[in-house]
């Protein structure tokens, strides 16, 4: 998502850190660098200035100039700035003692309010609470026709109805919530525009009826210099408790992050990385200012295969999976095992997000899954003995097998060497070639992971 | 309330936060300095335009001054909103003319990414087209997001047109090709296809515009021959990057720049308009069914530049 950003970062950065010594001028040409990458990032421009003026007295104060690693410090200051910048430390939802906890959703048209009340409700069902949501968007066409679809693909109930009065609803939906066991009402708002006096009092009058736990601002994270006036302004206005960062699987952006964080104050709570209703993460200021600078997101990668580890059938398949390479008898079940063992860990492009490097490798492209789809319909269009035996797999077999996965049988062809190729990786992975291993897949033999 | 006026009204936010600051700032100084410079590099990176358009301005403005030896602050502001003016005016200046069709049936694909307002869009587009005497055919071709076929029937009986749709999850160009054999059929003057919308960044779904492109094609080889993409004025850099990707999927001829009526100022039309040479076609300046303008480079200027 900021490879764009992080690619560029890693050009200056080896720049000066090509630099045995460094002048004063040198740094402010490194800086001037630096503000163009953030400016082209959608960095506010008042929040770059200071944060290049910050990040040189620091390095002259780390005595950068008469160091022997200048580089080091300057990149270092960089970090640590946009750490801060970023805010430290991940911040959750809070809930009200009284039941249900309001938690109201606003922000500019457009934004993303509606499918992020959705995606909140699956999370937080997710956390053991039992939310309900509220549709007080009565404006835009078909709003509440929306979040009661959503509300159904999620099983969670959507109230709503026709006073077409926002507070009526909301406050209706309050006494629902208490009657039905809910112990979450989130509100969706309708989008409005920071300077439309009349709509930003009826969200200010909502939030001094419902008394929310939380009030979350919603922010398009494609947003460029406007992102600080609007955040701003409904800060004033609502003085709301955290920022939703959505379509964030969009390329290279990210500024209005940057920016809404030291203009306003206020955390970034989550992130909306996709369409699909569980593409909700909390964000981690740490990870995500490292993202920027190029190095990956390693702990999320991790985090994510550890979550689908744990579990005794799966330890038995990787058991079997190393008698079964032991005595080499890797087949085609295995395969796609394999396969869906990698598809369960979330999409293609999210995992290769988290790979230090990778993200620049893919410029910021959305991998294909449809390869991969492919192999699965090529295989189980196989039979069992084909699977356990694929020397079996002659010609009119293929055939019949690229007519059952609706593939050509170049398809099929393709799909049986990569099952070799795998095959053939395995075994030199058994002997512990390391080098031969990265080098089938694609990788410099000294590649490494920093 | 004339045209010209509503334009002016749309663009006064734009306006003040360009132009008065520019005037304030030409006025306080009696002569080009780095700090005024600084100033107005400030002013053009806040309103969006980004880093290298603001230094081309700038660039320009110097090497003027120094060549024509403008010093007093009339003549800057004068030489100022020119160069300002070069950048907006370029396009490639083939457009067809707003609200007319060149082929019956007229087919328009409105395309973008997610939230910018494509809906909307499409309904005062269609307002406007069937009050220019067309019979306006309308595909619901965002067969993804939960309840878009409703928010566009909306529309549809606000601007009394047709529509046709099929349910939710269904293959979008089905309704593209349902459209344009009902659109033949029934002889619709105008057929305008509404999208998903799409971040650029998704390889499948960009493809499924090139599909729609194709599928257009194989009943109207002529076809579309309009494809509009829509632009919020919030956007910031990543505009730029919007505009050549759904470009090289379906071939951009034109933009629509929506939400002017907010603080946001929408400079990034101002790089992908001479960059890319995509002219901008309509603003949308309010969430009322005639809130479409047409964007006549000339008056857009010209209401910028009059007070």
């Amino acid at each position: 998502m900021f490879e764009d950003l992080s690619s560029k970062f890693d050009k200056v950065f080896k720049f000066i850190k090509g630099k045995g010594k460094v002048s004063e001028q040198t740094i402010d040409e490194f800086l001037r660098e630096v503000r163009r990458i953030l400016l082209d990032a959608d960095v506010n421009y008042k929040v770059v200035k200071q944060f290049c003026e910050d990040v040189k007295v620091r390095s002259l104060e780390k005595n950068v100039i008469k160091s022997i690693n200048p580089g080091k410090i300057v990149i270092d200051t960089i970090t640590g700035e946009l750490v801060r910048l970023m805010g430290e430390k991940k911040t959750d939802i809070k809930f009200s003692a009284e039941i249900p906890s309001v938690i109201m959703v606003v922000g500019l048209q457009g934004s993303g309010k509606t499918t992020f009340a959705a995606k909140l409700a699956k999370y937080l069902r997710t956390k053991g609470k039992n939310p309900a949501l509220a549709a007080c968007d009565v404006y835009r066409p078909a709003a509440i026709e929306q979040l009661k679809t959503l509300g159904e693909q999620i099983d969670t109930a959507v109230y709503s109805d026709d006073t077409n009065d926002p507070l009526k609803i909301a406050e209706a939906a309050v006494e629902f919530c208490r009657t039905n066991y809910k112990d979450t009402l989130i509100v969706d708002t309708a989008g409005r525009l920071a300077i439309d006096e009349e709509m930003m009092r009826e969200v200010e009058t909502l939030k001094s009826k419902l008394n929310p736990a939380e009030i979350l601002f919603v922010v398009d994270s494609m947003t460029g210099q406007d992102a600080v006036n609007t955040a701003k302004e409904f800060h004033n206005r609502l003085d709301y408790d955290g920022v939703i960062l959505t379509k964030l699987d969009g390329d290279s952006r990210g500024g209005a992050a940057l920016s809404i964080r030291a203009v306003v104050d206020k955390p970034v709570k989550f992130v909306s990385i996709g369409e699909k209703l569980d593409a909700l993460e909390p964000f981690y200021p740490d990870r995500m200012a490292s993202r920027i600078l190029g190095r990956g997101d390693i702990q999320s990668l991790v985090e994510k295969a550890t979550t689908m580890l744990p579990d005794e059938t799966d330890e038995k398949k990787i058991k079997k999976l190393e008698e079964k390479l032991n005595s080499n008898k890797f087949d085609f079940t295995d395969f796609l095992e394999q396969l869906q063992q990698l598809k369960k860990m979330g999409s293609l492009s999210q995992l290769v997000g988290m790979i230090p490097g990778m993200d620049r490798m893919t410029k910021g492209k959305e991998i294909d899954d449809k390869p991969l789809r492919q192999v699965e319909a090529v295989i189980n269009s196989m039979t069992t003995k084909e699977r356990e035996n694929p020397d079996l797999l002659n010609g009119s077999r293929r055939k019949r097998i690229a007519g059952g996965s609706g593939t050509k049988i170049q398809d099929v062809n393709r799909v049986i060497k990569q099952f070799y190729d795998m095959q053939k990786m395995l075994k030199q992975f058994k002997k512990g070639k390391m080098g031969n291993l990265f080098k089938s897949m694609g990788l410099p033999a000294n590649f490494k992971m920093n | 309330m004339g045209l010209f006026d509503r334009l002016k009204q749309g663009l006064q936010k734009t306006h003040e936060n360009i132009f008065n600051k520019i005037d304030r700032l030409v006025n306080a100084k009696s002569e080009i300095d780095d700090e005024f410079l600084e100033n107005l590099e400030e002013i053009l990176l806040g309103s969006d335009v980004g880093i290298t358009t603001a230094e081309k301005i700038i660039n320009n403005l110097k090497s003027r001054v120094s060549e024509e030896k403008y010093e007093r602050t009339e003549q800057l502001s004068s030489i100022l909103r020119d160069e300002l003016k070069k950048v907006f005016i370029s396009g490639n200046g083939q457009v067809i003319e707003p609200f007319k069709i060149t082929n019956k049936p007229h087919v328009i694909v409105v395309v973008g990414v997610n939230g910018v307002g494509k809906t909307t869009s499409i309904g005062k587009l269609a307002y406007n087209y069937k009050n220019a005497g067309y019979k306006v055919l309308i595909g619901a071709a965002d067969t993804f997001r939960a309840a878009a076929n409703e928010q566009l029937e909306m529309w549809v009986k606000r601007s009394g047109t047709e529509i046709i749709q099929l349910t939710q999850g269904s293959d979008p160009s089905a309704v593209v090709y349902k459209t344009i054999q009902s659109g033949i059929a029934k002889a619709y003057d105008v057929i305008i296809i509404d999208t998903a919308g799409r971040l650029h960044t998704k390889i499948n779904l960009m493809e499924e515009l090139s599909k729609i492109r194709r599928v257009i094609q194989k009943q109207l080889p002529d076809a579309p021959n309009e494809v509009l993409l829509v632009i919020d004025a919030t956007t910031g850099q990543n505009g730029m990057v919007q505009a050549r990707e759904f470009s090289s999927a379906i071939g951009v001829t034109g933009l629509i720049l929506t939400k002017l009526d907010g603080t946001a100022k929408g400079g990034i039309v101002l790089k992908i308009s001479s960059e890319m040479k995509i002219p901008v076609k309509y603003i949308g300046v309010g969430e009322q069914i005639d809130d479409l303008q047409v964007f006549d480079k000339e008056s857009f200027v010209r209401a910028l530049l009059e007070d």
